[in-house]
């Protein structure tokens, strides 16, 4: 913590990191929602890469059980540097103008300070279009500012969607950017910045037991099935992303809780001839990291995905193995005609994501079965396109969700796989659209035909989010919103 | 030039300088009133028994059974008050109440030695209701006839003259949303008492003073036993103007049950179903042109959504009234306001008070109608500024009404509008599925508490022996920079550098008898105190400074850190002089005073000259629109704000973007939603999560931000020649609505109007979009009419009580709002 140990020693295994960070006294993270929605809890942790070495990496203090960093290092904000030695970070922050009434400010120094580290930041790569600004022109023009390649990065590199987790409520956040940007490249003597060419500390089976139950994290799968053998009615935690909001928000304690976020035969990747495997247990963002872009329709999901902060320590285990119906993975994982790998101490089986989900938060995985990986066919389908509809563009939940994957040969579907989120119990597949497509022409005609079949999938309803009519309206325009793309597309290519 | 106004050679005020907590801030540093938990020993923590229904009477409540959990310590009910039973300044919020009144509605708390122990306490406390029927919505008020205060009317000129003789003439209604404030930092008061049964509150409070006046009447105490600090709050907005005390008073009273310190902090859920919000409001309204588009007549009835109490219901809705015309001059109105009383967290202050309420329905109606007239919106809207020589329908002058138009033409210029203007219409004509719009629209927001007695504040000037110079005053610090400015008060008072002040947190033993730090006063008022106390301490100064340099007093200059004669010669430094005045047994501090000069108001007739000045500020906002889910785009925004002769520019600069972002976001993104149907569930709040109720985050900040503040703004009657600015550049964001219905209007031909819900969610705008194209009308709005009769505004009965006058009102043990 801050670079000396601290006991975890009677801490309830319920414990979030920080309600344990605010009882030690080291009360510069805050809590604003308890639910990873507003990131004022933002703590960096030294998380492993690709590589070698260690990438600092922001979460959500609130969702995290606490004895889940057994042994683990952890940077606050009070870490960084004291008012009178501040932080790059901190310097760029306070003079100008980036915090205001201060609460939230703790939480986007972490999470600016990890992006301030990123390796490879300071040197921009060619901009890619925000996957999200489906749609709208992708090339920038002299007198069109607000479509400049890349709005959301800086000259220095700096990624705005590191920032998509935190919430200012005072500055409206140009200041906050504009300190973002100012950014250089960490000096030569930097700790934080030398402590990246070494590993993270290993992830160390841990157990944690208190009134309220027991954390146990053991060190690989065969272990772990067989706690989960013993307390069938464990909870798995990996992000933790979903069992804090339990625990904060709906006063759940788990009585037994199994960390799967560190066992290594969750966190594989591997792109073989025939389909790619995704470890069950690997963030998001170490997904994203590692795919490096060889599912691009994965990549137009990611950033609409919540935020950094939740993509950090979020997996796809933890998003199928929830069953929710507006998951943001499932959508575009059926339009990909994904597997998932489940795990017993009687072996693994493979069920088509299609076949999954049974019911509202149901699912066909059986008791003593974990996630183990998701498993993508290969080829992939060339035209991909992932419709978010939502209140606010980052980090927000879905109304509605579309992943599409098509394939077209000679301006006619030879292929459509399209899944949908949001309109049903479940996540399902829109298998009417999809033969009101397949074999048919990619024109506009078919495609208002086939839009007009795909209004009536599901059953949506009206909540808070959205009403049934605006659900059931933009499921109905989603198909021609990709065809307008589509046709947007070609017009630049050639 | 005034006293007041007049700057001195190389102010300390108007330097570009950073909050001076922000180097406590982004370490972590910085204490909020809960990060004092830790540190105080023994402490006990408070946590509530929520009801589950929007109305219901208690016939029985038992919390024998929670004290059965271990570690609870203590249940407090209503037998435990020693004082009154209230909480409110009106004296219609009982602390515990028997009959809940909103879902959500605190019953009782539980003291537990852990949060856990009195979470587990309060679901153990045993409570039975009988649930009463429930009004939710404001429409079902009106149908009940369930209105609660004063009902005022303002009137000019002749309303019925005014629509005979016009040539256009169109009638509509609006309701539109209110808004969580979403402070970042949830209510939090913690209570000791000390040897002496002194005690001492800390709570994250806008208004001590008042925090202490309802604490020390719950407790039968005299105020003077009662001490309320507030080192800062993570956010404010008029949230914590008057929502704290009940919850100060809760903990205050569990420290002197127990003898213990006592923490209450809400999360954010049980923040939100329980602390009050902006208020909605339904309008309806007649409105009267001529064939050039000048306004002739405007005729509205304004309903409130107050929710269970008064709280600040009535000066809010008489701000809203007061702000109807926004910058432009009516000569005949009629404007009837009225507050429901519904079943739902009792409406307080937000951000502009009213003022952005009563300026977005005038707003609607010239966005609704510019279509019609077919002229458009930015010359509709300029065509009908004040100019120099006209009041407003309450009858105070419009002084500076150019600024309105300089800030427009600057606007214009510098956001190179018709350059922009012609590209969008090019950009439209090619893209059969994404329209822009842009468009501009002005602020006059008056600046005082309407409520007159309000505008007065104090100050404690402290100069030690060694030089250095210790301020305390009465307003507090929520992040808006007040506590920066009074700094550099002082600092250009006394002629020291900024490093020489230091400033003390508020507390009511220091400076007593405040005013809430709201209606953007703080600075104008507090600055006007720490700048008397500074001069007072001066005066006597310049005597010893005289005799010491062998000049006339009048010819001593104070000038960082160095005493000497105006023209130059030999300096003495100041910790050299106020160490030699004390030896001369000079007083070396001061108590300072202000209060603004020059206000009256008739709350009966509406009528006087409540405002001691208008702020001014254009915004101009370019927006992109997607026909295909009614998402949009910031592309965007180019402000001019009017905040005076700038006390503190990087200060004033994040006020005028922040309060804009978060208009936007009343405007466009953040939905209340509450149970509207008949389920058990009915009043409770649907959205009552970070999760649910979507703030504006980095994808809403405008992609391009251009704020400019007015230059050669001199204010004459305000310290330093200065203006307010934490609430009027909020309203600068109906520029934001207003683009988004001309962009949704540019689906469909020329010269469509269209109706815009509010918020103005994509889905809004996906609905606002169909109706453009002849499609759907939109769910939520009542279409606009034109022509008589159309909708006419309801007219107050003969038996309604109309606003009092407030000196009736403070003959009360009551006190007053805003």
């Amino acid at each position: 913590m801050n670079g000396a140990p601290r006991a975890l020693d009677g801490t309830d295994p319920s414990t979030t990191i920080l309600d344990w960070l605010r009882a030690q006294g080291l009360t510069g993270a805050k809590e604003g929602c308890a639910e990873g929605e507003c990131g004022a809890c933002s703590i960096m942790v030294a998380r492993p890469t690709e590589g070698s070495g260690t990438q600092w990496t922001a979460i959500n203090a609130c969702l995290v059980p606490v004895a889940a960093l057994d042994g683990q290092e952890v940077v606050t904000s009070e870490g960084l540097g004291r008012p009178d030695a501040l932080h790059p970070v901190q310097r760029e922050m306070a003079v100008r103008g980036g915090s205001q009434c201060g609460y939230c400010t703790p939480g986007f120094i972490c999470s600016m300070a990890a992006e301030y580290y990123r390796e490879g930041r300071c040197a921009p790569t060619a901009a890619t279009p925000d996957p999200s600004q489906n749609g709208h022109e992708p090339a920038a023009t002299a007198n069109d500012p607000g479509n400049a390649p890349d709005h959301e990065h800086g000259p220095n590199g700096f990624d705005l969607h590191a920032l998509s987790g935190n919430l200012c409520r005072c500055t409206g956040y140009r200041p906050i950017r504009d300190a973002a940007y100012a950014l250089g490249a960490p000096a030569d003597d930097d700790p934080y910045a030398a402590r990246l060419a070494a590993a993270p500390p290993a992830a160390r089976a841990t157990r944690l037991d208190g009134a309220t139950g027991t954390y146990a994290r053991p060190g690989d799968l065969t272990e772990a099935l067989s706690l989960l053998a013993d307390h069938p009615d464990a909870v798995l935690v990996a992000g933790a992303t979903d069992w804090g909001v339990e625990v904060n928000i709906r006063g759940a304690r788990t009585p037994f809780a199994i960390g799967i976020d560190r066992l290594p035969e969750l966190r594989t990747l591997s792109v073989g001839d025939d389909s790619v495997e995704i470890g069950a247990a690997l963030s998001l963002s170490e997904v994203e990291r590692g795919l490096a872009g060889r599912v691009p329709l994965l990549d137009k999901m990611f950033p609409q995905f919540a935020s950094r902060l939740i993509r950090n320590g979020a997996t796809i285990g933890g998003n199928l193995g929830t069953g929710s119906p507006i998951g943001d993975t499932p959508p575009a994982l059926l339009a990909l005609e994904a597997l998932v790998v489940l795990a017993s101490a009687d072996g693994e089986r493979e069920v088509p994501l299609a076949d999954y989900f049974t019911g509202y938060r149901q699912t066909v995985k059986r008791e003593g079965e974990l996630i183990r990986a998701v498993r993508i066919p290969l080829p992939l389908s060339e035209v991909t396109a992932f419709h978010k509809i939502a209140k606010r563009r980052f980090d927000d939940i879905s109304s509605v969700a579309v992943g599409f994957a098509l394939d077209l040969r000679e301006g006619v579907v030879t292929k459509a796989r399209i899944g949908l989120g949001g309109v049903a119990a479940t996540p399902i597949r829109a298998l009417a659209t999809e033969a009101a497509l397949e074999g048919r022409a990619w024109s506009a005609d078919v495609v208002r035909e086939a839009a007009a079949v795909m209004r009536a999938e599901g059953t949506p309803m009206d909540d808070h989010r959205a009403s049934a009519a605006y659900r059931t309206a933009t499921l109905g325009t989603a198909l021609l919103k990709l065809h307008a793309e589509t046709a947007t597309q070609q017009e630049v290519g050639a | 030039m005034s006293a007041l106004s007049e700057r001195p050679a190389n102010p300390v005020v108007g330097q570009e300088i950073p909050h001076e907590a922000a180097s406590l801030h982004v370490t972590g540093e910085a204490l909020y009133t809960d990060d004092l938990a830790v540190r105080t020993h023994g402490i006990l923590h408070a946590h509530p028994v929520q009801a589950p229904h929007a109305h219901a009477r208690i016939t029985r409540l038992d919390p024998s059974p929670a004290l059965e959990v271990p570690g609870v310590v203590r249940v407090l009910t209503a037998e435990d008050v020693p004082g009154v039973n209230d909480a409110g300044v009106k004296h219609d919020e009982p602390l515990f109440p028997s009959e809940v009144m909103f879902f959500g509605h605190a019953v009782c708390w539980v003291l537990g030695e852990t949060l856990e122990a009195a979470r587990l306490g309060s679901l153990a406390v045993e409570v039975d209701y009988e649930p009463l029927p429930s009004l939710v919505t404001v429409h079902e008020a009106i149908e009940a006839g369930s209105f609660q205060g004063g009902q005022p009317h303002m009137e000019r000129g002749d309303i019925e003259a005014g629509f005979a003789g016009a040539a256009h003439v169109y009638s509509g209604e609006f309701e539109f949303a209110g808004q969580e404030h979403f402070y970042l930092e949830t209510h939090c008061s913690i209570a000791l008492v000390d040897e002496n049964g002194q005690i001492f509150v800390q709570s994250s409070t806008q208004h001590p003073t008042e925090t202490q006046d309802i604490v020390a009447h719950v407790l039968g105490l005299p105020s003077h036993a009662v001490t309320v600090q507030c080192l800062r709050m993570g956010g404010g907005f008029g949230g914590k103007e008057m929502q704290p005390h009940g919850y100060a008073a809760i903990a205050a009273l569990g420290s002197t049950l127990t003898g213990r310190p006592v923490r209450l902090r809400l999360n954010r859920t049980q923040d939100m179903t329980m602390s009050g919000k902006r208020h909605g409001f339904h309008a309806q309204w007649r409105v009267a042109f001529d064939d050039t588009g000048r306004l002739q007549a405007l005729d509205a009835t304004l309903t409130s959504d107050g929710g269970w109490s008064l709280d600040l219901s009535e000066p809010v809705l008489a701000r809203a009234l007061c702000h109807i015309d926004n910058a432009y001059w009516i000569p005949n109105v009629r404007v009837n306001g009225r507050i429901a009383k519904t079943h739902k967290t009792s409406q307080t202050a937000f951000r502009g008070f009213g003022g952005p309420q009563g300026m977005l329905v005038i707003e609607d109606i010239l966005g609704r109608c510019a279509p019609q007239l077919g002229i458009d919106p930015i010359e509709l809207r300029s065509r009908n500024f004040y100019v120099d020589g006209q009041s407003t329908p309450y009858g105070q002058p419009v002084r500076h009404p150019e600024r309105v138009a300089i800030c427009w033409e600057q606007v214009l210029t510098t956001g190179d509008v018709a350059t922009r203007k012609a590209d969008i219409a090019a950009y439209n004509a090619s893209h059969e599925h994404s329209k822009r719009a842009l468009a501009m629209t002005p602020v006059k927001f008056g600046i005082s508490f309407n409520f007159t007695s309000f505008n007065q504040a104090g100050a404690l000037v402290h100069v030690y022996k060694d030089g250095s110079v210790l301020i305390t005053h009465g307003g507090t610090e929520m992040g808006q920079g007040l506590h920066t400015k009074m700094l550099q008060v002082a600092a250009t008072t006394l002629g020291v550098p900024l490093s020489t002040v230091r400033l003390a947190p508020t507390r009511t033993d220091k400076v007593p008898n405040t005013s809430a730090t709201a209606a953007s006063s703080g600075a104008d008022l507090n600055g006007g105190a720490v700048k008397d106390a500074c001069e007072q301490i001066i005066e006597r100064l310049r005597a010893v400074a005289a005799g010491r340099l062998g000049v006339h007093p009048a010819d001593v200059r104070f000038s960082d850190g160095h005493v000497g004669k105006v023209g130059g010669g030999a300096t003495v430094p100041w910790a050299d002089l106020v160490n030699q005045a004390y030896f001369q047994r000079i007083q070396l501090w001061a108590a300072g005073f202000y209060r603004t000069e020059g206000l009256h108001w008739d709350s009966s007739a509406m009528h006087g000259s409540p405002f001691k000045y208008f702020s001014y500020g254009v915004a101009a906002s370019e927006v992109e629109v997607d026909e295909f889910t009614g998402a949009y785009r910031l592309r965007q925004v180019d402000i001019v704000h009017d905040v005076g002769d700038s006390l503190s520019p990087l200060v004033d600069i994040g006020q005028v973007e922040g309060a804009f972002v978060q208009g936007a976001g009343w405007l466009t993104l953040e939905d209340l939603r509450w149970d509207e149907s008949d389920r058990p569930s009915r009043g409770r709040l649907a959205t009552q999560a970070a999760s649910t109720y979507k703030l504006p985050s980095f994808s809403e900040m405008p992609e391009v931000f251009n704020v400019a503040l007015l230059e050669r703004a001199h204010e004459d009657g305000a310290v330093y020649g200065s203006k307010a600015v934490g609430e009027p550049p909020l309203m600068l964001a109906f520029s934001v609505r207003e683009a988004l219905r001309e962009a949704a209007a540019a689906f469909g031909p020329a010269g469509t109007s269209v109706d815009l819900a509010s918020p103005a969610t994509p889905e809004a705008v996906f609905w606002a979009v169909q109706e453009a194209r002849g499609g759907a009308e939109p769910p939520h709005m009542t279409a606009m009419v034109e022509g008589a009769p159309g909708v006419v505004p309801d007219q107050p009965g003969a038996d309604a009580a109309p606003l009092r006058p407030r000196s009736e009102q403070a003959a009360q043990p009551a006190r007053a709002g805003t």
